[in-house]
């Protein structure tokens, strides 16, 4: 799970990482309210999404830039007043862009110098990774590639923790004198800390900041979770946006279904999260687009098909649907009796293919084939595969 | 002949009466593994199905009946501590179902296994479990699409290794083991230790590896498949066209860079002389392109 930049900076504070004096508002009359903790005087107006390059995107109306430094409150008004409730798009959001429902107003602060800080877990070690480097504010993946000596790594072993002689090799490395090394060491520290208390997957801060009076500060914040350890975390559950997230994939997530949205016009309804990886892969190898991943898992119910069913058909985009399922502890006659089931509340006006393997094969067929609904049934994947993109190319 | 469990296998199950601890137990044993113990703290004294006995702890399970194996069913708030327990019990392998564990718990497992002196292996957690056809099935696997014969098969995913195993079957071939490794991002044994395992068993002629987006532990395998595997290997990578940066069902399927795409795994595959099948239901026929029987 995400969060937002005014969010991870209110627990950095918690933690006691510096950040400067930040405000984040929701509506035109909240700016304002944010605005009056400000004097005139250069701040920054940042536009809150879950998605990167936000500076440099640029407005659905051609305005230009998520974020703004204006020289006085009634300027910082007027750029709310362009951004809020406008849709950004940068070069993480793709082109549909995301709306800008929270702006944050904080302090400009005179740069020093830029670094890059991160955690992260490394899967190859179990360990988590502390990556630094001189070269803040630029993409990380960029300077790995042109400038892999100017990157610092520390591997901290989840049964020892962050000790201190890691972090004066990155502090000594990113070039820092006396009682700075002092205060980065203090600041990694409970950086650490709150990585690990939260069961963060990984934090960063690109651009970590030294200001023009020696201060550090983080001058963005990015933190994102481990979603099998929310269950401990209700403070963390509470920061989800569901603006940030594709309405079918909220509704998808109440029944316990993995869903995500894609671009395509195929949607798939698969048990397992391989196979409906590889679902989406063999449409796309007989020429036709994956509408969605959709993992009903192991043991659904005929009111989960049911709400698959619904929450793939409520997609304009998609012409036609590829039903795979390889019964193990899922009997397939389950499977036939969700999907008549669905039909009974939904209605079925786009090509449906359905390919059942495994337990109980013989009877869930028969009992498609006995429903009198319009379903093609298929005996293999590339036999399903094929048959769906012919008839979702013949309708169109 | 086959890898890790056959039909000496003694196992105990960890949470075995629980909703899904309870049925697949129930599953395993009708399949004719040998199950001999379950461990529920609290419900030491009682028989599970009136023929298992159920101990507090796994150090008494094993102590009366001689469990070598253990499953795990354990809700995942607690399954990484009974995977602690049985490590700590120095049980040779255990089997971790298991879906849902925080990343921060295994990797302490997964430090603790690294520890000098541990005998333990650990398959998963967040996978289908092990089987040996006709042998000893533990996990959640369908038993009866299974055959005995020599493919061995190594997968992250479950329903797509059923997948692969049934096309095996359906070709009048059988496998040797078939082993579920996880769909985690850190689990206990990786595709390489599994490929390592098949080499040097005398049951398995060939393997299918199966893989998928996020992590580098294909590619690792595939390095050492080209230098040292002396059977013929098929793979396939899912995941081509899933988006960067979206987590698909797996919490270890994920793409965050260049190196962890299908596209770099499935050229390392190439790379190693691997035969890489073109779609999901190639996968066995991949491999009877490769292995001149």
């Amino acid at each position: 799970m995400n969060i937002h930049e005014y969010q991870a900076k209110r627990l950095f504070k918690e933690y006691g990482i510096p950040v400067s004096k930040g405000y984040a508002a929701q509506s035109m009359r909240e700016c304002e309210t944010a605005l009056a903790h400000f004097t005139d005087g250069p701040l920054v107006v940042k536009s809150q999404i879950h998605a990167g390059g936000r500076g440099k995107g640029t407005f659905a109306d051609g305005f230009k830039g998520g974020v703004h430094v204006v020289k006085t409150r009634d300027a910082g008004l007027e750029v709310a007043r362009r951004m809020l409730g406008n849709t950004l798009v940068t070069k993480q959001t793709g082109p549909a862009g995301r709306k800008v429902q929270t702006l944050f107003f904080t302090d400009a602060v005179k740069i020093k110098k830029e670094y890059y800080l991160a955690m992260l877990v490394d899967r190859a070690t179990s360990s988590t990774m502390i990556i630094a480097s001189t070269e803040g504010g630029m993409d990380i993946e960029e300077v790995a590639r042109t400038a892999p000596d100017k990157i610092i790594k520390v591997s901290v072993p989840p049964t020892m923790g962050l000790r201190h002689h890691q972090c004066r090799k990155l502090a000594f490395g990113l070039g820092f004198k006396g009682d700075q090394v002092r205060e980065f060491a203090r600041i990694l520290t409970a950086l650490y800390k709150l990585y690990w208390e939260k069961n963060a997957m990984m934090v960063e801060i690109n651009p970590f900041i030294e200001t023009e009076d020696g201060q550090f500060q983080a001058l963005d914040a990015k933190v994102s979770f481990d979603d099998n350890a929310l269950f401990a975390h209700p403070e963390i559950q509470q920061l989800r946006d569901l603006n940030e997230e594709d309405p079918k994939e909220i509704e998808a997530s109440k029944f316990s279904l993995n869903y995500i949205a894609l671009d395509g016009n195929i949607a798939c309804l698969v048990n397992g999260a391989g196979l409906a990886m590889a679902t989406m892969d063999i449409i796309k190898h007989y020429g036709g687009e994956p509408a969605n991943f959709l993992d009903v898992g192991g043991g659904a119910n005929e009111e989960q098909v049911t709400a698959a069913f619904r929450i793939i058909l409520s997609d304009a985009n998609v012409k036609g649907i590829l039903v795979n399922i390889f019964g193990g502890i899922m009997k397939c006659d389950i499977i036939a009796r969700g999907i008549i089931g669905a039909m009974r509340n939904v209605q079925l006006d786009r090509p449906l293919v359905v390919r059942l393997e495994g337990t109980n094969v013989e009877l869930g067929q028969k009992l498609l084939s006995e429903s009198g609904l319009p379903v093609v049934t298929a005996s293999t994947l590339s036999d399903a595969a094929e048959k769906i993109v012919a008839l979702v190319k013949k309708a169109s | 002949m086959s890898v890790l469990v056959d039909k000496n296998t003694r196992v105990v199950v960890q949470g075995i009466t629980g909703n899904a601890g309870s049925f697949h137990a129930k599953q395993c044993l009708e399949y004719g593994t040998q199950i001999v113990a379950g461990v529920t703290p609290g419900k030491g004294g009682t028989m599970w199905e009136g023929k298992v006995p159920v101990f507090d702890t796994l150090a008494e399970a094993i102590k009366q009946t001689g469990a070598n194996t253990s499953a795990i069913f354990v809700p995942p708030p607690f399954a990484a501590d009974s995977i602690l327990e049985a490590i700590e019990e120095k049980l040779g392998l255990v089997v971790c179902i298991t879906e849902g564990i925080p990343v921060r718990d295994m990797m302490e497992v997964r430090r603790r296994l690294n520890f000098g002196g541990t005998r333990t292996r650990l398959i998963g957690p967040n996978c289908p479990g092990i089987i040996t056809p006709g042998e000893c099935k533990i996990g959640i696997m369908p038993g009866y699409i299974h055959r005995p014969g020599t493919v061995g098969i190594v997968s992250r995913s479950g329903t797509l290794t059923y997948e692969a195993v049934w096309q095996v079957t359906q070709k009048g071939l059988g496998q040797s083991t078939c082993i579920g490794i996880g769909g985690d991002p850190i689990n206990g044994t990786s595709h390489l230790d599994a490929i390592k395992l098949f080499n040097d068993d005398p049951g398995t002629e060939a393997i299918i590896m199966i893989g998928e987006i996020g992590g580098t532990a294909e590619v690792e395998a595939a390095r050492w498949i080209k230098d040292n595997c002396k059977k013929p290997v098929a793979g396939f990578i899912a995941g081509a066209t899933a988006p960067a940066g979206r987590r698909m069902g797996h919490a270890g399927a994920i793409v965050g860079g260049a190196e962890d795409t299908a596209a770099a795994k499935i050229a390392a595959f190439k790379d190693a002389g691997i035969e890489v099948a073109a779609t999901p239901s190639d996968m066995a026929s991949a491999l009877l392109r490769v292995w001149k029987r």
